[in-house]
């Protein structure tokens, strides 16, 4: 490494890997910690204070279903003390009335809601819940009382990609700021029913279209935020925005990850929150440092004007498709491993009806 | 935007001062801004109450600098803050 890392802006801490949800795109990884192996709730406070003294501003409270813990109001009054921005990512089960005016009390900045679907028939068969939705969009409106700022992030993929436009209304309805339209993306669970989520190319094209007109239309009123199906790009996302760069992601049992689903890597070695100072982690960890900077690349990227843009993509997607996490991810059309991705997809559009999910359990 | 409108920070929008980088920013849902010295006055000034108007007013005047040009600055910076999430507006 020539140049010092930086200090980090963001952190996700994955409280739990308990969900009451199923969902077949989950990105977790799929051995989950169990509840015994979690941190307590006065060592996450301590990895709060740690990470907002080494430069961390917005910590993200996920999971699992982070309201599954019963400690997260007390969490986030920890996380507000510690002075990080903090901001809840939610199914919404497990929160009422009670508990929202508690996090409310606590500091909470602000909710990120999941959309499974639009309607209880579409998001309760994805979810794997019934009665999901309906309790949600309960959530949804107490959310709206409070005055909580919301964003509502739609996971879209084949089945409800062409519901678009209507989720972008349900997004207004329910007074949401921001919009997070996240195409799935294959990792971890998602892999397992990748043929089932694979988007159809003209429902690509359309939901870019959507995308763009809503983006006029609703300049100043509702900010929307895409993330488009990676299969269909020409060249990889901006993975973490650099490895080691931006973020880290600290897992339920105090593992830190340069990135949620870096686990399956094989041959990195992670440290633990309870053995290792966070800042150590963060600058010296081997993780961190094995794809840090520009040094690992292979020369493809080495020379690539993209190279600071993209960084080579994701280093899970290239484990996963490639076999290998040292390569160009497999999205870039530059590189000999899109073939690899190019045959799946045909494989995934073949199916004209899609299979059925494998849901979590 | 017009020099009439009054910008506010909603909730959820905060300037804080980043004690790491020593460097103010806003921090807001899924984003950090960080700020220079010209868009740290322009937010000090967004309370809610004065109109662009008066802020570009109130900048003129503290930092002795024309009227005219200031105005559209202020206009362009809280649009561009606006499209973003930051900053939202109550109608004259
Ligand atoms: S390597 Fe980056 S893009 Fe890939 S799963 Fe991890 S964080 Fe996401
Ligand atoms: S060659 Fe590497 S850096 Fe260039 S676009 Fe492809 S993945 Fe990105």
């Amino acid at each position: 490494m020539c140049a010092a890392p930086n200090p980090p802006m963001a952190m996700l801490a994955e409280l739990t890997h308990r969900c009451p949800l199923a969902c077949p795109y989950c990105s977790n990884p799929t051995e989950l910690a169990a509840k015994e192996t979690e941190l307590s709730t006065e060592t996450w406070a301590d990895v709060f204070r740690q990470a907002a003294d080494l430069g961390v501003l917005q910590l993200h409270l996920s999971g699992g279903e982070p309201a599954s813990r019963s400690d997260l109001v007390e969490l986030v009054i920890a996380a507000r003390e510690a002075g990080l921005y903090t901001n809840l990512i939610t199914s919404g089960i497990g929160l009422n009335e009670r508990r929202l005016r508690a996090l409310d009390d606590a500091g909470l900045d602000h909710v990120q809601l999941s959309l499974q679907g639009i309607t209880a028939e579409m998001a309760d068969r994805i979810g794997g819940y019934t009665g999901g939705f309906k309790r949600k969009m309960h959530v949804a409106e107490l959310i709206d009382q409070i005055g909580f700022p919301l964003t509502l992030n739609a996971v879209m993929h084949r089945e409800n990609l062409d519901d678009l436009p209507a989720t972008i209304e349900m997004a207004l309805r329910l007074n949401a700021r921001r919009i997070e339209i996240a195409c799935v993306q294959f990792q971890g669970w998602a892999l397992t029913n990748r043929a089932a989520l694979q988007p159809r190319a003209e429902q690509v094209v359309e939901a870019k279209r959507t995308v763009a007109e809503a983006v006029e239309r609703l300049r100043g009123q509702l900010v929307i935020d895409f993330v488009p199906p990676d299969y269909y790009s020409d060249y990889p996302k901006a993975c973490m925005n650099g490895w080691g760069s931006t973020g880290l992601n600290v897992s339920p049992d105090g593992t830190v990850l340069p990135c949620h689903a870096a686990a399956i890597i094989p041959g990195l070695e992670f440290d633990q929150v309870q053995a290792r100072p966070l800042r150590d982690i963060w600058y010296d960890g081997p993780a961190f440092n094995a794809f840090r900077g520009t040094d690992w690349m292979p020369e493809l990227c080495q020379g690539c004007e993209r190279r600071d843009i993209d960084f080579g993509g994701c280093r899970c997607q290239a484990m996963a498709i490639l076999g290998d996490a040292t390569a160009p991810d497999p999205v870039c059309r530059k590189s000999p491993g899109r073939a690899t991705l190019d045959a799946l997809l045909a494989e995934d559009r073949q199916g004209v009806e899609a299979p059925e999910y494998v849901y979590r359990r | 935007m017009q020099a009439e409108d009054v910008p506010l920070l909603p909730r959820g929008v905060r300037c804080h001062f980043d004690t790491v980088r020593k460097v103010d920013v806003l921090l807001g849902p899924e984003r950090v801004l960080m700020l220079d010295q010209i868009g740290l006055a322009i937010l000090q000034r967004t309370d809610g109450e004065a109109s662009i108007a008066q802020i570009s007013d109130d900048l003129a005047q503290t930092y002795e600098a024309e009227r005219e040009v200031i105005e559209p600055d202020v206009i362009a910076y809280l649009q561009d803050l606006r499209e973003r999430g930051f900053v939202h507006v109550r109608s004259a």
